[in-house]
């Protein structure tokens, strides 16, 4: 297998996401499944091929640094979890 | 009245032989009784509908309604709408209520249509089958044990069963065509940049498009006409003009060119859909158009390219989802580690995971050449065959799918043979190029797609060429059997 249960971990843990532990080894089995699949790639060679990010090669657009939006702080809070006083809460992260 | 097309719906609410409330009340009332069968539908907004609905006959009234004026629509639910809930099919937003409506939803309501709900979908529209929802699959009316395809399994499904005239959906691989082959309904991919994606939830940011599913090619080409267009709030957003394409559903296609990429004619296409697409072909050359194959070498890894770049792009929007600001929190988190990784892990299923955790690896330390840039590298490569092929022909046919619609559970263990069933769409996608597919026919009573694919911005030519097969063809009229009653 391309992946072992412990790149799992590895991986879970980069990406800040719980996975149950009796889950892991079928996330390896389907994973490495995966690179198989991705593996295939390697069939062709791609020395000196620039790589493609958009597909119209479109460059970001820039415009002036001006205030556009009004502020809806309120309506986006209401959404959260847990607000108080504008301020997003989360458990302590500092002593 | 269901299978009426939006021509015929807009000239009878313009000359009073119904009214926009009376058309989305039947609508409406369709929703209940049918889709309790189909599950297409996650939220139902009835009171806003009505009330969108005397706007719109007030304005018919007036004398200053457009085509889409009083036509009642449904939005896949991966489009932001304000004060009604967004949920991308996850149970990650299922307590989310949009503060802002996206773009797309926005042009639509401008131009007076009228939103009857939002449709299921695939989570965070990863999936072809609709068998990832957290709201449950979505069935085809065709036959109800079969899945609708994915991820705008919804919108396919409730348009085949003329819940409603039109509907919104999306595509990154394949999730307006391969689902619209699926249920046997008309739908377009149009070039990436095209329409907006301001408001439209996020997955793959470099390939998702908005785009239509509906009836015929002649309703896809007004409903797109009112989405597609510049938007300055959607960096990736196209500054070009938008062609009519309503003008040129009627030009002739005689002396066209149709290419038919030899490699999507091969071992992977049941014969069955291909004897379907080869009378399909027959169609449009009897139309006076010529018919050349054509190669595109690199399109067999376009599966293996999207597996990286797709998941790669995942797991960077998705990261967005942490407990936090939005969506849904863990009970009682003991510290902030446990606050990101509860909420994810308890807010996303299955396959969600598995394209993050595929993406943050691709993306990892010692992985980036040989995975991320590896595939972007294929990416210009495939994207390299449809230029040379498009100096050639003028639009590129084949099949929208290798199979039918499949049984529902027939693939949901298999991640990679489910992938496999977008061989055929997700190249278009890796290329940012248009792509529709058109109901030709059926096996077995299961419908049939027709792919057509054109060159940047050639929209007008993929709906002309669409239509005109659709003159000399009835299949985008059947109807669902169990579904034809007024």
């Amino acid at each position: 297998m391309l992946i072992q249960p412990e790149d799992v971990m590895k991986i879970a843990h980069l990406a800040r996401l719980g996975v149950q532990d009796e889950q892991v080894a079928a996330y390896a089995a389907d994973l490495s499944n995966i690179m198989l699949l991705v593996e295939q790639m390697n069939a062709v060679n791609t020395t000196g091929i620039e790589p493609m990010a958009h597909p119209l090669d479109q460059m970001q657009r820039l415009r002036a640094d001006e205030v556009r939006e009004e502020n809806r702080r309120a309506d986006f809070q209401k959404v959260a979890p847990n607000v108080d006083s504008g301020l997003y809460l989360v458990p302590r992260v500092v002593d | 009245m269901y299978n009426k097309s939006l021509k015929e719906l807009s000239t009878s609410l313009h000359q009073k032989e119904i009214s926009s409330v009376e058309l989305s009340t039947y609508f409406l009332d369709r929703i209940k009784r049918l889709d309790p069968d189909l599950n297409s539908i996650v939220t139902l907004t009835e009171e806003a509908a009505l009330s969108a609905a005397i706007k719109a006959d007030e304005k018919i009234s007036q004398g200053i309604a457009g085509v889409l004026t009083g036509i009642p629509l449904l939005h896949k639910d991966i489009f932001c709408t304000q004060n009604i809930k967004t949920s991308c099919a996850s149970k990650m937003l299922d307590n989310f209520v949009a503060p802002y409506s996206a773009t797309v939803v926005n042009r639509l309501a401008d131009a007076g249509s009228v939103m009857l709900g939002k449709t299921n979908m695939d989570e965070f529209a990863m999936g072809s089958s609709n068998e990832t929802s957290f709201y449950g699959g979505v069935k085809n009316p065709w036959d109800t044990k079969l899945v609708p395809g994915g991820s705008s399994g919804g919108s396919a499904s409730a348009v085949a069963a003329r819940l409603a005239p039109m509907a919104t959906g999306t595509d990154t691989g394949g999730s307006i065509r391969q689902p619209a082959a699926f249920c046997g309904v008309t739908g377009i991919k149009p070039t990436y940049g095209r329409v907006s994606r301001y408001g439209m939830i996020a997955f793959a940011s470099s390939l998702d498009q908005a785009g239509v599913m509906a009836k015929s090619a002649e309703d896809a080409a007004i409903m797109l006409q009112a989405m597609a267009g510049f938007d300055e709030k959607d960096s990736t957003s196209i500054d070009k003009p938008v062609g009519n394409y309503a003008e040129s559903l009627n030009d002739s296609i005689k002396g066209l060119t149709v290419g038919l990429p030899k490699e999507f004619f091969s071992d992977e296409l049941d014969d069955s859909i291909r004897q379907k697409i080869d009378e399909a072909v027959d169609v449009i050359k009897s139309a006076g158009a010529k018919i050349k194959e054509i190669s595109l070498p690199n399109i067999n890894l376009s599966v293996p390219a999207y597996y990286v770049v797709a998941p790669a792009e995942c797991s960077a929007n998705l990261s967005r989802f942490d407990g936090v600001r939005f969506g849904h929190r863990c009970e009682s988190p003991v510290d902030l580690d446990d606050l990101y990784k509860r909420s994810r892990g308890e807010g996303f299923g299955d396959e969600v995971k598995r394209r993050i955790m595929m993406g943050a690896y691709v993306l990892s330390a010692g992985y980036y050449d040989a995975y991320y840039k590896k595939a972007q590298q294929v990416r210009r490569l495939i994207q390299q065959d449809f230029i040379e092929a498009f100096k050639e022909v003028d639009v590129i046919a084949s099949a929208t799918a290798p199979t039918v619609a499949f049984a529902a559970g027939e693939k949901k263990g298999d991640p990679v043979s489910m992938y496999l069933s977008d061989i055929f769409t997700i190249g278009v996608n890796l290329a940012g190029l248009p792509g529709m597919s058109v109901p030709c026919g059926f096996v077995d009573n299961k419908p049939v797609g027709l792919q057509l694919i054109g060159n940047y911005f050639a929209e007008s030519r993929l709906l002309n060429v669409a239509h005109q097969y659709q003159q000399l063809t009835d299949w985008h009229q059947a109807v669902p059997a169990g579904f034809g009653e007024e």
